[in-house]
């Protein structure tokens, strides 16, 4: 078995993490800029996160024959702050041209503010001018029907985008209709609390189909799981369902949404070990 | 739909379920021995859930969540906190509208 979990904060994790992601079958991940737990001091603090994202944290994940991509925002948490906000995006475009950037992500909503919208709608509008695929956070709890459909609404007025080249992610019971439906991908992310669980993720697969759907850890410095995708594989191997449904839910979709940045390439023999040297 | 027929989905999930179960009735009576006031409004929606969990939906989860969810899709004039609690207040809306 192996597997790509499409979004896992590992700037938060240990490397102990990437080898037990490598130990099950973890042959990519991809990293959306996110929130520290903390608000950032200003725009340079970010700047370093981007030059982390972009420079060390590869490495640090070759070490485990893991490819590293990342995608690059201004994060829902602190979206609502504006004149950082503006800071940051005038800072993304120079890293879009890293070799492992895949687009503009994770942007979206938090407490579903005005000032959170008017960000989103600019980070929208980045990616739109840099021909960047798109990664969607959905706020969480209460919050995530109302941000959900805000977010697809705004979308709506971009007749440009493709759906096909946006995931909305942290999709629920409640929200995977909305999404699935204007032809969006959905990201089921696999959490101990508040989000998904591996059981409640294979129901929506047994409910919706595996088409358009892919399973993340979202591992990041909270309570999460780095090898969350194994966990819903082995849910779905309990519940009856065939080695190739798996595989098309954790490597073949992922591979099939990511493949359409150029930047994205599974090597052969992606998770060989490479010599801790090259940190 | 699940390759599973009901009956292999119970021998295989039943127990922890039934672990489910047993935490939810502990974590009430937990909530009994030590109450003292009257409960929030997070509590009106998990006892709100319980009945939905107990009735003859075959939509028990989707409905449970917009129990739980913001239904307004108007946004917030101004950042009020980071974080979400887990349950709207459905009845303060209901005093304030």
């Amino acid at each position: 078995m192996k597997y790509i979990d499409h979004h896992a904060h590992m700037v938060s994790r240990t490397t102990d993490d990437y080898q037990q992601m490598a130990l099950t079958g973890c042959v990519a991940v991809t990293e959306p800029a996110f929130w520290p737990g903390w608000d950032r001091s200003g725009p340079e603090s970010v700047e370093d996160y981007f030059r982390q994202l972009t420079g060390f944290e590869p490495r640090r994940a070759a070490q485990y024959g893991i490819q590293h991509y990342t995608w690059l925002a201004m994060n829902p948490k602190e979206a609502d702050d504006r004149e950082l906000s503006r800071e940051v995006l005038k800072r993304i475009p120079k890293f879009l041209d890293s070799p492992t950037v895949l687009g503009i992500g994770e942007i979206g909503l938090n407490r579903v503010t005005r000032n959170e919208i008017e960000t989103y709608r600019e980070q929208v509008e980045l990616a739109i001018e840099y021909g960047q695929l798109i990664l969607i956070h959905t706020p969480h709890l209460e919050d995530k029907y109302k941000g959900t459909w805000i977010s697809v609404d705004v979308l709506r007025g971009y007749p440009e985008i493709e759906p096909g080249r946006v995931l909305v992610d942290h999709a629920e019971e409640h929200t995977i209709e909305m999404i699935l439906a204007d032809g969006y991908w959905a990201g089921l992310t696999l959490y101990p609390q508040t989000k998904i669980s591996p059981q409640r993720a294979v129901d929506i697969i047994e409910r919706y189909g595996p088409d358009r759907i892919c399973v993340a850890g979202a591992c990041d410095w909270g309570p999460s799981e780095p090898v969350a995708v194994p966990k819903f594989a082995l849910e779905m191997r309990r519940r009856g369902h065939s080695e190739a449904l798996i595989q098309k839910v954790i490597f073949e979709n992922p591979v099939l949404f990511l493949s359409q940045s150029p930047r994205f390439k599974i090597k052969p023999g992606a998770n060989e070990l490479v010599p801790a040297a090259v940190i | 739909m699940s390759p599973l027929g009901a009956t292999e989905l119970v021998d295989e999930f039943f127990i922890e379920n039934r672990t489910r179960l047993l935490e939810i009735a502990a974590f009430l009576d937990r909530l009994d021995r030590v109450e003292g006031g009257a409960r929030d409004f997070r509590m009106r929606a998990f006892d709100e859930a319980l009945k939905i969990l107990s009735g003859p939906s075959k939509n028990r989860v989707n409905e449970i969540q917009m129990l739980l969810s913001d239904p307004v899709t108007k946004p917030l004039e101004e950042l009020d906190r980071k974080s979400a609690l887990g349950a709207y207040d459905h009845w303060r809306r209901e005093v304030t509208s």
